[in-house]
């Protein structure tokens, strides 16, 4: 009997769990879970701007994937990615190494971290605008410090159009998202050295194992979960670009061909007015969902299959 | 020796990046502050006197700070509403055993995968229906839902806050929302915090979301406001006036980051952890 009270009220009490997430699952079927569908159901119809939709099947999927300019736009947008990591990564890992080291310990890691982290913080149109502005080919003051210094060795300096130039745009934007981006990666796997027990370090000096030795042995197997991590949400957020490319570049410039990204390919087709084709834009959303995981997928699988 | 010479090296070497991660901004206060000709011509970390000037072009062109007064109205509300309501599904999710719990936090986790992008056409067709083109509702109201940060709370909530505490209020009679907000919320404040303060700087930094909801100047976010001076623009005369624009844009979040730096870091930290 009392039991069964007990019971009873227990119950009673756990009926309040659908009071605390109630907001919650209202809100997210109507702004998550709903227009998530409504893109997937749109992706297979022909909606331009306004009418009815009708139904087309695979039509919009077999559109994307034939499309030349779609294969353009995802290979710029891994060509610039693919650049972005390698540097991002590669300063992050450096940074890493040094400030993690047995025999030199660095001192002035929160100092440093914070100025890294710096760049991360500011707004994507504030980060275009700026080097919009610094990098001006003719006028900004990046070509003119380059200017200054030729002039000191009495070279002289063509200038080169760092965002303008088909040949160089896409480094250029990959070396800005890096800049903005290494900091945090650095936190990150710094994060996960300083995880590690100091006791594994101070066993293996004991041990008489060397710095090497122990960079190798100890701090790179325990860090690699978090170098995956990092890597995934990398590329999940890389194959997405859109702020930097698309503010720093224009339509009618030389270099637009080679830096449009399919985020940018997408906007073309969903919200640019005169070319709004809303059914093919979400097929190519789902196109690049579905690349997205399978990617991430494949990385995965690379990471776990080395552990073992 | 040679200890020393590289150490000094290795310093010289961190002390040259942090260099290059604070150099564009010195020069956009630099150049904030100096004539379009000036800078079109000639490079110096002198500061001139034309900031005045500078600023007079600058509000000939937009308010900034409307902008800013629309970037608060947009990222108060919504990072107050995200660190409260997610707090609360948290909670509902840690500490109540109810039907459906395990699918709603299956949900959670697939949509922390599924990238933004997905939703954004269904999302504004949502928008136009319900008449919300040009209103703040959905750059506000949909923070409510963020899988992340609840996703973030309900493991800090089972790591951190004992079942027992609850029980004990229970016993000496206390309502259950009475409980969650005298002991559960100050228990969980410092992760709050961490959330709150990553979700204020993602939300006044949002560009693409409020850039296809808003198509009225003067409902325009800071960062939407700043993208349409792209076009027009005459370097030469207005450059001065560009650096400050982008300076002046920059300082909230630079004093944001004064305060707080200690949580942001700690946010990051933990996503690398939590794998």
């Amino acid at each position: 009997m009392v039991a069964k009270k007990k019971r009873s009220k227990l119950t009673a009490y756990n009926n309040w769990g659908y009071f605390f997430v109630a907001p919650f699952v209202v809100v997210f079927l109507i702004f998550s879970v709903y227009p998530v569908l409504r893109t997937l159901y749109l992706s297979f119809t022909d909606l331009k701007v306004m009418g009815d939709a009708h139904f087309v099947a695979f039509a919009n999927y077999k559109r994307v994937f034939t499309d030349k300019f779609f294969w353009k736009a995802l290979w710029n947008t891994v060509r610039i990615w693919s650049v972005n990591i390698v540097l991002q990564l590669g300063l992050a890992f450096l940074l890493m190494m040094v400030f993690s080291d047995v025999k030199y310990k660095m001192a002035g890691l929160p100092v440093f971290r914070v100025l890294y982290y710096l760049p991360n913080l500011i707004a994507a149109t504030s980060v275009a605008f700026l080097f919009n502005t610094l990098l001006d080919w003719r006028y900004g003051t990046f070509n003119i410090m380059i200017n200054g210094i030729y002039k000191l060795v009495g070279a002289r300096y063509n200038p080169v159009d760092w965002l303008g130039s088909p040949s160089t745009a896409g480094y250029t934007l990959a070396v800005i998202q890096s800049w903005m981006w290494f900091g945090n990666s650095f936190i990150m796997l710094m994060a996960g050295v300083q995880g590690v027990s100091k006791d594994y370090f101070e066993a293996a000096a004991i041990d008489g194992a060397g710095r090497w030795t122990i960079f190798g042995k100890i701090t790179l197997p325990l860090i690699r979960p978090i170098m995956m991590y990092v890597a995934v949400t990398s590329l999940i957020g890389g194959l997405q670009m859109f702020d930097l490319p698309f503010l720093m570049s224009n339509a009618s410039s030389p270099s637009y061909g080679s830096v449009q990204t399919v985020m940018m390919y997408l906007y073309k087709f969903g919200f640019t007015a005169g070319t709004i084709q809303t059914g093919y834009a979400s097929a190519v959303a789902y196109a690049l969902f579905l690349i997205i995981l399978l990617v991430s997928l494949l990385q995965i699988k690379m990471f776990t299959r080395k552990e073992a | 020796m040679g200890y020393a010479i590289k150490k000094g090296i290795l310093y010289l070497l961190l002390v040259l990046l942090a260099a290059m991660c604070l150099l564009p901004f010195l020069l956009m206060l630099v150049n904030a502050t100096r004539s379009g000709a000036e800078i079109s011509t000639s490079f110096t970390f002198i500061p001139s006197s034309y900031l005045k000037e500078n600023w007079q072009i600058l509000s000939d062109y937009f308010d900034l700070f409307l902008g800013m007064r629309n970037s608060l109205i947009v990222a108060v509300p919504a990072t107050l509403l995200g660190a409260y309501f997610s707090a609360l599904t948290a909670y509902g999710l840690a500490m109540y055993k109810f039907k459906g719990n395990k699918i709603i936090f299956g949900a959670i986790l697939v949509f922390m995968m599924i990238p933004g992008q997905l939703s954004l056409i269904g999302f504004y067709q949502l928008c136009t229906k319900l008449h919300l083109v040009n209103s703040y509702v959905p750059l506000v109201l949909p923070a409510i839902a963020a899988p992340g940060t609840v996703f973030f709370l309900r493991q800090y909530i089972l790591s951190s806050v004992p079942p027992s505490l609850v029980e004990a209020a229970r016993i000496d009679g206390a309502p259950e929302l009475y409980s969650f907000h005298r002991i559960i919320l100050p228990l969980i404040a410092p992760a709050m915090a961490t959330m709150g303060i990553m979700g204020f700087i993602g939300n006044w930094n949002s560009y693409l979301l409020p850039m296809i909801i808003l198509n009225k100047n003067e409902k325009f976010t800071l960062p939407v406001m700043m993208a349409t001076l792209r076009a027009s623009l005459d370097m030469v005369r207005n450059q001065g006036a560009t650096y400050l624009a982008v300076a002046i844009s920059v300082i909230p979040i630079l004093l944001v980051f004064c305060f707080f730096s200690k949580y942001i870091i700690s946010s990051i930290s933990a996503g690398a952890v939590k794998e």
